[in-house]
């Protein structure tokens, strides 16, 4: 916002012949913000707090970027997206990137020509029900009213999922997860669903959480990650490779408390000193500074440090690891050396 | 200010085609269309440049695939596996419902609505003039969400029918009015070649046929009376005429009532009437009814008293001065904002969105577009069907503004 | 048949009777009463009706509203003190209510700004509204727009000024050239805004900590206030475009005849949450690559474009109503085109449309909550998602929409109140 809006409508004819289509970095770092587009709001992943302030898993990975490119993990102007806008708003350069958990899809990628950096959360569909309906399993179903939010591959994994099983339901279209909250909790449906990391943070912000539970299956693969636009590739490394560093800090053992030791001269293990820039020159392959990734690490901590804080067990989403563990521990995250 | 009558003498000057009237009109217009045409290549390769640089396409194919959701009220056959255009026209079909039903609801309230306003009780009159003034002044969009929290809110959820402690029960054991919307019984056929919709198909014709049967009935009563002087009463014939055939057709085709009940999560059998369907129906027909009222009071207001005396003095009954002096001349100032409310309620019916009803705006212009990103082509799409209703319902206002135009002579 | 009036006659009265009391029959209260809501058995069965949904409504609301809980911090402490009995949970308007008025992103201790601005819109409005007050007001209508977008949108009091620099400077450019031709008048005061605004461009950049208040981007702007500044911006904005789109419509011109009829009639035929769609996914494919216009900015052009118009069409029946001898004998005065619209038509065409064109503000005031359906957070938008959906505040629905109907109501209503008083103004300068 270097000139105010208004002014800078009056003069867009002259903007415009100057905006030359520069890569994603010169711009945000020309700009000296990160557009980071997330949801409009979901408890967990990346909703505005009582101060306005953006909190989440995916807002995390929104500031690691902009602590990385920019050097301020605050330097990001988040735009809430709907499953309606987030690719138009990706797609037409409203925003650099989206960090909003979305699907890795084929078509997504290959058809609407995005890019998925990588993955932040490996996430399954599942339903969510009332405890007083006695449902255990989602086989039960029949003829139930469900909830779906849209947008999303829900409504396509719901079709689908009903449809192999033969049984039949009543689908209620809902736009955004705080419109479907009083629906499901009024009984306007039997069963909420969407993914389960969205159930477990939509559960966590009702009155009586213990009164709902999360049905076992899981009906779909939903690779959560943040994506950027085809064809700027530059832009993209720089994305994946902040989202990796925080993978590879949790991995190596780096933690925001012990990484200014860490940083501070070269230590025995050189993928540590690689990662933090005090050997290899990495940050210039990247066009970032040396300390890049310290500094992505440093605005929430590592990949476990950021998932604790926002979705762990000792928050009231309370999501295990599960999938989303370090390989080592038989976890699915597996980052390429960095190198 | 050149308004000479003759031309100019002297040649072709450059000033001249801005100073001279004869060409002036010429240069604004080419100007105004350079513009134009510069506008909109600009536009043009804007987003030529934007889709390259997405490596994007505009292409209409994703039409035919399937479209891989399901759609809870579907008046036409469809799966998960019919194509997007399908989806579209089921969604199409769902709109026009809600306009229809809509229209005919707040013509109804409406116009009951005005009448009340002009009648001398004082607080009924009262009355509808608080209800009018606090429905116009307050969005739609509101009203829409309120009718549908408080169905979400107030109305007992099936799940309250059930077990022996049921804290609701359903109205007559024919209705049920639940959160989730209401179910009316529905007739069903028992004879085998009347199953399905053959049955109701029949029902309709019989209808129509016998919608010609009174009309052919009441002209030859009008016939009647201008050779004779005298009207037949032919009330009767009127009411056997609607009434024996269906009731024939019913007891041919064996007439059952599918009464609902509560099986599982939900009731079964019977009309579903969706909440969010009553909702938006049913906030739309009052919103507009608001404004209707004012419309046909203002209608009657604007007919003298003297037509009533002057009828009066003819010798006309209270009930023939109403139907052949009054309305006739309100209904000329009524019908043409009446016309554009059904278009208001048209283009209304798209805030369906905000409740979850799959109108052509939630399955093409919501799950269709977010499933393809083919964000350009679906809300071409959508303003094409929207403009098509509304030239229709225009075009149709003005083949009656004409036809009851005062004619000068 | 003489004269029988000069003489007095015994039983002719000379003087008048005193003026009797009608008898109580046929007046008073009971009298009223029975005439106006017991008159016949239908008139009877209505009032009784009306009674009875008369009391239904204040035996259900008296309750909720005498027993209503203004203090607490959530649902479940309401649900708490109120233990069983029926009464409002209100606090959650007390709790949220810079939330309701501003949104949930403008800074707190920026508030009293946007007040002000609100405040002063009163001002600025009155004398466009009332003719008989002091017409050196509307000084501060000229002002206003500057001064408002300053208040609200902050950054240096210079950018404001600049652009009113720029609009005055145009505007003397246009009187001085305006002898010569209206055309030339006004290509010279737009060229010249260009230059000046080009100009001015240098001069704020490096002074832009001048007077300057805290940024707000307009992405923070919610809640009411955002309804009040979609409304107030795209009524003013679009107001000259409607007047030109339906003196295009009426003009001999085809070309631009038949543009502004494709234009009017297309935007007139959609829904406007389609044009709302277009601003938020379609817009951005038209722009400039690189170009950023934000959100609220792409919806001020839509909205901008649909209530012109509508403006367009109110303002047709205003010059349709005149009788073509006003444009003849302006055109018999040697008047040109500009001229005669400007000095003869206008003024008169515009009188009779006003009433019409705050009809449609009103309308467009009311639609501006459709922007919720496009994730902005409007007052409706803020109620059901930051607010309905907290932990807190599942569930507190009749609460929260009453308020939101109380908010617009007074606005509406006493909008068109003024209309219809407009409109009786108006229709006695005819008599």
């Amino acid at each position: 916002m270097k000139k105010s809006v208004f002014f800078g409508a009056l003069t867009v004819a002259a903007l415009a012949a100057g905006a030359a289509a520069a890569g994603t970095l010169d711009d945000v770092k020309a700009r000296g913000k990160l557009n980071c587009g997330v949801t409009t709001g979901l408890v967990g992943f990346a909703a505005p707090d009582a101060n306005g302030e953006w909190q989440g898993f995916d807002v995390g990975v929104c500031r690691a970027v902009a602590a990385a490119v920019l050097g301020d993990p605050s330097a990001v102007e988040f735009v809430p997206t709907t499953g309606k806008t987030r690719f138009t708003a990706l797609a037409s350069g409203e925003i650099d990137m989206l960090a909003r958990n979305t699907t890795w899809t084929f078509s997504r990628d290959v058809d609407l020509k995005f890019e998925f950096v990588g993955v932040n959360y490996y996430d399954g569909q599942g339903f969510m029900v009332p405890k007083a309906l006695g449902v255990s399993s989602a086989k039960e179903l029949d003829g139930a009213t469900v909830c779906i939010q849209t947008g999303t591959t829900t409504e396509l994994n719901l079709a689908d999922y009903f449809r192999t099983n033969n049984i039949s339901y009543e689908p209620v279209p809902i736009e955004t997860n705080a419109e479907a909250q009083p629906l499901y909790l009024e009984g306007a449906c039997d069963v909420y669903t969407t993914d389960a990391s969205g159930l477990a943070a939509t559960r966590a912000a009702f009155e009586n959480p213990a009164d709902h539970v999360v049905l076992p299956e899981i009906i779909s693969k939903e690779p959560l990650g943040p994506l950027v636009r085809h064809g700027d590739s530059e832009w993209g490394d720089v994305v994946r490779w902040s989202l990796n560093a925080l993978i590879a800090a949790e991995e190596l053992g780096v933690t925001s408390a012990n990484i200014a030791d860490m940083a501070a001269a070269a230590g025995n293990n050189p993928e540590i000193n690689r990662l933090l820039g005090t050997e290899g020159t990495l940050g210039e392959m990247l066009g970032l500074d040396a300390d890049w990734a310290k500094k992505a690490i440093m605005a929430g901590g590592n990949y476990g440090e950021i998932f604790e804080k926002n979705i762990g067990e000792n928050t009231p989403i309370g999501l295990g690891r599960g999938l989303n563990a370090q390989w080592t521990d038989g976890g699915l995250l597996y980052v390429p050396p960095f190198r | 200010m050149t308004t000479l009558s003759d031309p100019p003498k002297g040649g072709f000057r450059l000033s001249t085609l801005i100073n001279d009237t004869r060409y002036r009109s010429y240069t604004f217009q080419f100007i105004v269309l350079i513009a134009l045409i510069a506008a909109f290549a600009y536009l043009g390769s804007n987003l030529i440049a934007n889709l390259k640089a997405a490596g994007l396409n505009i292409s209409y194919n994703f039409l035919g695939e399937p479209a891989g959701y399901d759609i809870n009220q579907r008046l036409i056959e469809y799966t998960s596996q019919s194509t997007h255009l399908r989806a579209a026209v089921v969604g199409m079909l769902n709109t026009l419902l809600v306009a229809v039903v809509a229209c005919l609801l707040a013509t109804i309230i409406g116009v009951v609505v005005g009448v009340l306003r002009l009648s001398n009780n004082w607080i009924v009159n009262k009355l509808m003039g608080v209800y009018v003034e606090i429905f116009r002044n307050v969005p739609v969009l509101i009203w829409i969400l309120i009718i549908m929290a408080v169905f979400v809110a107030v109305l007992p959820q099936p799940r309250e029918f059930r077990g022996d402690d049921a804290t609701a029960s359903m109205f007559l054991d024919l209705f049920a009015f639940t959160g989730r919307g209401f179910y009316f019984p529905r007739p069903t056929f028992t004879a085998e070649w009347a199953a399905g919709s053959t049955g109701y198909l029949i029902i309709i014709g019989l209808l129509i046929a016998s919608f010609f049967g009174a009309r052919a009935l009441s002209k030859n009563a009008t016939a009647t009376q201008e050779r004779t002087g005298d009207r037949p009463t032919t009330w009767y014939y009127t009411l056997a005429i609607w009434l024996v055939p269906v009731l024939v057709a019913c007891v041919i085709m064996g007439l059952s009532w599918e009464i609902p009940a509560l099986k599982g999560f939900n009731f079964k059998g019977g009309i579903y009437a969706r909440n969010s369907y009553i909702a938006l129906t049913f906030a739309l027909s009052i919103y507009t009814a608001a404004f209707i009222a004012e419309n046909v009071r203002a209608g009657i207001l604007a007919i003298s008293t003297g037509q009533t005396e002057a009828a009066a003095s003819l010798g006309l009954r209270p009930s023939r001065t109403m139907n052949l002096v009054i309305l006739p001349q309100a209904l000329r100032v009524i019908i043409p904002p009446l016309i554009s409310q059904y278009l208001n309620i048209t283009k209304n019916s798209s805030l369906a969105i905000a409740v979850g009803y799959m109108d052509v705006t939630g399955t093409l212009g919501g799950i269709t577009l977010n499933q393809t990103g083919r964000a350009i082509e679906t809300v071409l799409l959508l303003m094409a069907f929207y403009l098509i209703i509304s030239l229709s319902i225009s075009a149709v206002m003005n083949v009656y503004n004409n036809s009851v135009k005062l004619k000068e002579r | 048949m003489s004269d029988t009036n000069t003489t007095p006659v015994a039983f002719v009265r000379d003087a008048m009777l005193q003026e009797q009391t009608p008898p109580v029959t046929a007046a008073g209260p009971v009298t009223w009463i029975k005439k106006n809501l017991f008159d016949g058995w239908f008139n009877t069965i209505l009032t009784l009706l009306a009674i009875y949904f008369i009391y239904m409504i204040v035996s259900g609301a008296f309750p909720w509203f005498y027993n209503g809980v203004w203090t607490t911090n959530s649902l479940a402490e309401c649900r708490e003190i109120l233990q069983g009995k029926t009464g409002g949970c209100f606090s959650v308007l007390t709790e949220r209510w810079p939330q309701l008025l501003f949104g949930f992103k403008y800074p707190s201790e920026e508030y009293w700004r946007p007040t002000i601005a609100f405040f002063l819109l009163f001002f600025a409005a009155a004398p466009v509204l009332f003719n008989k007050l002091p017409r050196k007001m509307l000084i501060i209508t000229a002002i206003f727009p500057f001064l408002a977008f300053w208040l609200i949108w902050g950054g240096s009091l210079l950018v404001p000024v600049m652009v009113a620099v720029g609009l005055i400077i145009g505007y003397v450019v246009f009187t001085k050239l305006e002898y010569q031709s209206f055309a030339m008048g006004l290509i010279g005061g737009i060229v010249a805004t260009l230059v000046v605004w080009g100009l001015m461009g240098y001069i704020t950049d490096p002074l832009s900590g001048v007077l300057a208040l805290e940024q707000v981007p307009s992405r923070d702007m919610g809640g009411f206030m955002l309804n009040f500044i979609l409304g107030v911006v795209c009524v003013s904005l679009s107001l000259p475009l409607g007047i030109l789109l339906a003196l295009g419509r009426q003009s001999d011109m085809l070309i631009i005849k038949w543009i502004c009829v494709v234009f009017i009639e297309f935007i007139r035929g959609v829904p406007l949450i389609t044009l709302l769609f277009v601003a938020n996914v379609v817009l951005g494919y038209f722009l400039p690559p690189g170009s950023n216009f934000d959100l609220i900015l792409r919806v001020i052009i839509m909205i901008t474009m649909f209530s012109a118009a509508y403006i367009a069409e109110v303002v047709r029946g205003g010059l349709a109503a005149l009788p073509k001898g006003q444009a003849e004998a302006a055109g018999s005065l040697g008047l040109d085109y500009a001229q005669s619209m400007r000095l003869i038509i206008l003024p008169q065409a515009l009188k009779i449309s006003i009433p019409g064109i705050v009809n449609v503000a009103v309308g467009l005031f009311k639609d501006t909550v459709l922007v919720s359906v496009i994730s902005m957070f409007d007052l409706v938008g803020m109620i059901r998602g930051p607010i309905l959906a907290s932990t807190e505040w599942n569930g507190v629905y009749w609460e929260l929409w009453l308020a939101a109907v109380l908010f617009f109501f007074p606005i509406c209503y006493g909008i068109s109140q003024y209309s219809q008083w407009l409109e009786r103004q108006l229709a006695t300068g005819h008599r």
